[in-house]
């Protein structure tokens, strides 16, 4: 039986998060807001008004470019493409298309070891990079066509990969990859399911290890990493099925049904518009200096991959720490500087992140860079812990204090008097309390039950509000037991 | 009449409190009464011999609005204010610009009732520099043409030297109303020479600027990379005052120039002396091609549009001008082909987003599906000259065409630039300063005589298109009169931004012929 491989190439949409739209001053992120509210004659296509270029947009589009490692045009242009629709008040979008900003380039998606094989790096191609506008929004309601225009505008990206990806898994992880670094860098939220970050995916079916390509489907309207993986996979079985059963591929735009988690077909690619592109007569070509080509490298930041990479060989930390640290840029910002501050056994700093900080930043939904609790106090509150002057669940309790407070963990310990108690007559004075007010488990421990000990120590622990030195209590506890 | 003095004239006397805005107002809004007749609208019903001697330029009158702008510039000089550079000029509006509140009607239809919320940026600087804006004038509709009888508001305008003759078009309106002493200036527009040759054949002044020296915000786009908003007035000076009033760089059209404005009064008078004006051969005859065989054939100029421009440049000679004979220009015969597809590809586009669903026309018929919709209102809405843009568009775009249609024409494009360039060029030894050139072939042709037949209209403009093609700035001004009586004009074409001297040699022109007709220049 003939073993079949899926060729599949990703078109995503990015929503960059610049402040305003792409031609107007209308706000650019439209989430929640009432229909129709964020828009001007401009982004509403009235007659007689002209598109002038946000510049910002060209500013992160370029960053994305300079990340994806893409050949910069200095040149690039704006063209029409010009089709009806209800939600395009223009009757064409304006869009880059045979001159976009930047072509080429490439990501690298590490694909985690599964039953199938063992982890590896998939290079993924990217054959350009674009700027466009996006178009409204049209809602059937009975049988009105309801149309909101505050999408209108909002500035996207398009990227299209090259076909590179070879199963459904790549797929999900090349978005997940690219999703962390769109935010990494800082040019998009992001988000797939406020539609920040769009994909289709075009797949076609071949015997494994040919290197032909076959008629594709393109597969539309998904928007959850997790959807895309399961309509690719759904779509490689069809193929499949069909080919074995002697059938020819068509090339049909295929609509994911997210309900029903069914492929749709919506239409043969053979009908496909006619767009009569041409230049964009309203806008000057983008014209980029290598000044600004060379800012923008300066201002790229390391990329996850590589800081994933430098945590593993600087800190010595395990691959599973340094991936998740260096999931957000924040995050592995406070890592490193927490790191550097404390001085040695990264791998300390390490667990503190993935124990304390991550699931306080879960608890209170905030990121690594809201956080009132500085790299340098978490520093210092494995330093205290270490030096013993707070034991080990105070020094988990003092995060929170400096978190909710501001304050540096050793005004904390200061002010509400946390400092362990090391001092042997105040510890001996509970230990005895503790003994007079249970008889029955100092007989039961003298009579042999000596694991009774770890509950004595609990016992003074408790009525010490935890600031009692554990190993001092057990050897007065062991003592006046004896 | 205050009327008929020139808009510089009035604004010194204003600034001097010898007229008030209010008076000035007031007789321009006397000389339409009389002269212009009924306004163009959409139902005009039967065109009567009353109609036929009136001149028609208006759409939209705004007296009440103008009559607040002319208390508002009173008001200030009452106060010991500058009431601006254009103060108490009476001027229209060609009815393709957005002036806030008041219809902008593009003359179609599908745009009849469109109130825009924001003025042009031109007519702003204008409104600015204290002019009265008396209302919106007539056009071909969305400036589709040479006549200005495609209008869907009918009666189409008429040329006040001869109501049975057309103002020219598709600034038809705005030529007539300024030959009329409706309005002392007028703002136009002139994608293929829709100022010039209006300007020509209503005898007043009319410039092209440079591509991008003044805002198309606010203009209803025809033909955007060729769209220019330019003057029409009686006089240089007041051209050359208004240009100076609305050119300069405007941020909500990226394709406006960022070049500072140069004083265009300052050196109005400085004369011709020393500088190299040309003559083209390829300006004193039509090339086209032959219908039948795509042959070209190459038609002389009627005489005496050729001697009138040979009668300018024996006036420029005596004025010190040194007359550069034989410029060539080989390209200037692709100027209209090329400019038929390219502003039709722009047109077809700049179309689609008159629907009949946001704003405008709308089939009063029910419909139930929206692509009928959109056809039927569309259908409703164009009239015929859109329309074909629209079928001749949308070809020449289509995927399996544009190489051999759209890309071609932009390559001519470039070839058309060229020929300016090289004239232009400082390093060619016979390089020119200027070209003097006729503006039209013809002097205004009957009313309906050629309406219909576009590919003759289209060639009126072969003379004019060229500079719309390479961005340059060109000027018509008066010369005369024809033997039919009709006014003939001249052109002047420069290099990129050189209005200043463009207006400067056309200054020249008008004040050494003030007096009496001169000489012709004998070609050696
Ligand atoms: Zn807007």
């Amino acid at each position: 039986m003939t073993k079949y491989e899926a060729v599949i190439g990703l078109e995503t949409h990015i929503q960059l998060n610049t402040t305003s739209k792409i031609f107007c001053v209308c706000k650019a992120d439209s989430w929640n807001d009432p229909p129709n509210t964020n828009i001007c004659p401009v982004c509403t296509g009235l007659p007689g008004v002209l598109p002038v270029l946000n510049q910002r947009v060209v500013e992160k589009a370029l960053l994305l470019a300079v990340a994806m490692h893409a050949e910069i045009q200095p040149e690039s242009y704006f063209d029409r493409k010009n089709y009806f629709y209800p939600d395009l008040p223009k009757g064409y979008q304006i869009t880059q298309y045979d001159r976009p900003i930047a072509l080429g380039g490439w990501l690298d998606v590490p694909v985690p070891a599964s039953p199938a094989g063992g982890a590896y790096i998939r290079r993924v191609g990217i054959a350009k990079l674009h700027m466009e506008e996006d178009a409204g929004k049209t809602r059937n309601a009975g049988h009105l066509r309801q149309i909101d225009f505050n999408r209108c505008g909002v500035p996207l990206i398009e990227m299209v990969t090259n076909p590179d990806l070879r199963t459904a898994a790549e797929a999900a992880q090349y978005l997940t990859r690219l999703r962390q670094l769109l935010r990494w860098i800082g040019v998009s939220e992001a988000d797939m399911e406020k539609g920040h970050l769009r994909c289709d995916a075009n797949v076609s079916i071949r015997p494994a290890g040919s290197q032909v390509l076959n008629p594709k489907t393109e597969i539309k309207n998904v928007n959850a990493i997790d959807a895309v993986r399961e309509a690719i996979e759904k779509e490689f079985e069809r193929q499949v099925r069909e080919v074995e059963a002697g059938h020819r591929i068509e090339a049909w735009t295929l609509d994911w049904d997210e309900e029903a988690q069914v492929l749709r077909k919506m239409r043969s690619k053979e009908t496909e518009a006619d767009y009569r592109y041409f230049r964009e007569p309203d806008l000057l070509p983008v014209c980029l200096t290598q000044a600004q080509i060379d800012a923008a490298a300066q201002e790229m930041p390391e990329r996850p991959l590589d800081r994933r990479a430098r945590f593993m060989e600087t800190y010595q930390l395990p691959e599973y720490d340094a991936e998740i640290l260096t999931a957000e840029r924040q995050l592995s910002d406070f890592f490193e500087a927490a790191a550097t501050a404390y001085g040695d056994e990264p791998k300390k700093v390490s667990n503190w992140m993935m124990n304390e900080v991550l699931r306080m930043l879960n608890e209170q939904g905030l990121t690594a860079g809201e956080l009132r609790l500085q790299p340098a106090h978490l520093a210092e509150i494995i330093q205290l812990v270490d030096d013993g002057a707070v034991n080990a669940a105070t020094g988990k309790a003092l995060l929170a204090k400096v978190q909710q407070s501001g304050r540096s963990p050793a005004q904390v310990v200061a002010d509400e008097g946390l400092a362990r108690v090391s001092d042997d007559s105040a510890i001996r004075a509970v230990v005895e309390a503790v003994l007079s007010e249970s008889p029955k488990e100092v007989e039961s421990y003298r009579a042999g039950k000596v694991t009774l000990i770890g509950w004595f120590v609990g016992q003074v622990m408790r009525r010490m509000g935890g600031k009692a030195d554990p190993a001092l209590a057990r050897s007065i506890l062991e003592e006046l037991l004896r | 009449m205050l009327c008929d003095l020139p808009a510089h004239e009035l604004t010194r006397l204003l600034k001097a409190r010898q007229v008030s805005a209010l008076e000035i107002l007031e007789d321009s809004l006397k000389r339409i009464d009389q002269v212009d007749g009924r306004p163009g609208t959409l139902t005009p019903g039967e065109i009567t011999a009353e109609d036929q001697c009136k001149v028609h330029a208006f759409i939209t009158l705004t007296a009440e609005r103008a009559r607040a702008q002319a208390q508002a510039v009173d008001d200030k000089i009452a106060a010991g204010e500058d009431p601006g550079a254009l103060a108490g000029a009476p001027v229209t509006i060609k009815d393709i610009f957005t002036v806030a509140g008041v219809p902008s009607t593009a003359a179609s239809r599908i745009l009849a009732n469109f109130i825009a919320p924001y003025s042009a940026t031109p007519v702003v600087r204008m409104e600015q520099a204290g002019a009265l804006v008396l209302g919106k004038v007539n056009l071909d509709e969305f400036t589709y043409g040479s006549s200005t009888e495609s209008s869907a508001f009918q009666p189409s305008t008429r040329n006040p030297w001869n109501t049975e003759r057309v103002p020219g078009g598709s600034s038809g309106g705005s030529a007539a109303a300024v030959a009329a002493g409706e309005g002392a200036l007028s703002l136009g527009t002139d994608t293929a020479g829709s100022i010039r040759q209006p300007a020509a054949f209503c005898g007043v002044v009319g410039m092209k600027p440079t591509y991008g020296r003044v805002s198309r915000y606010g203009l209803i786009a025809f033909g955007s990379s060729l769209d220019c908003p330019g003057p029409l007035a009686r006089n240089v000076r007041d051209a050359a005052q208004m240009l100076q009033v609305i050119a300069g760089r405007d941020r909500r059209d990226s394709t406006s120039a960022n070049r500072p404005v140069e004083d265009y009064l300052a050196g109005l008078e400085g004369g011709v002396k020393g500088l190299r004006i040309g003559l083209s051969p390829d300006y004193f005859r039509i090339t086209f091609p032959d219908p039948a065989n795509g042959e070209y054939i190459q038609q002389p100029l009627p005489q005496e549009i050729e001697a009138a421009v040979l009668r300018a440049a024996q006036v420029y000679a005596s004025l010190g001008a040194e007359i550069v004979e034989d410029v060539p220009m080989p390209n200037t015969r692709y100027g209209i082909p090329a400019y038929f597809v390219i502003s039709r590809v722009e047109a077809a586009s700049n179309l689609h987003r008159y629907d009949g669903v946001k704003y405008g026309y709308r089939t009063p018929k029910p419909q139930t599906d929206l692509r009928q919709l959109y056809r039927a209102s569309r259908a409703e809405g164009f009239g015929r000259q859109p329309k074909l843009r629209i079928l001749m568009g949308m070809y020449v775009s289509a995927a399996q065409y544009s190489a051999q249609y759209y890309q071609r024409a932009l390559r001519v494009r470039t070839l058309i630039r060229s020929d300016f360039e090289q004239a232009f060029d400082s390093a060619n030894p016979r390089r020119i300063d200027l070209l003097l050139t006729p503006t039209t072939p013809t002097t205004a042709f009957p009313m309906g005589a050629v309406y219909g037949d576009s590919v003759l209209m289209q060639y009126a403009d072969q003379l004019t298109v060229p500079a719309n093609h390479a961005g340059t700035p060109g000027l018509s001004i008066p010369a005369g009169l024809a033997a039919d009586g009709l006014p003939l004009g001249i052109q002047l074409l420069g290099a990129d931004f050189s209005e200043a001297l463009l207006l400067r040699a056309a200054r020249a022109y008008e004040a050494a012929t003030a007096s009496q007709p001169s000489e012709g220049y004998k070609k050696k």
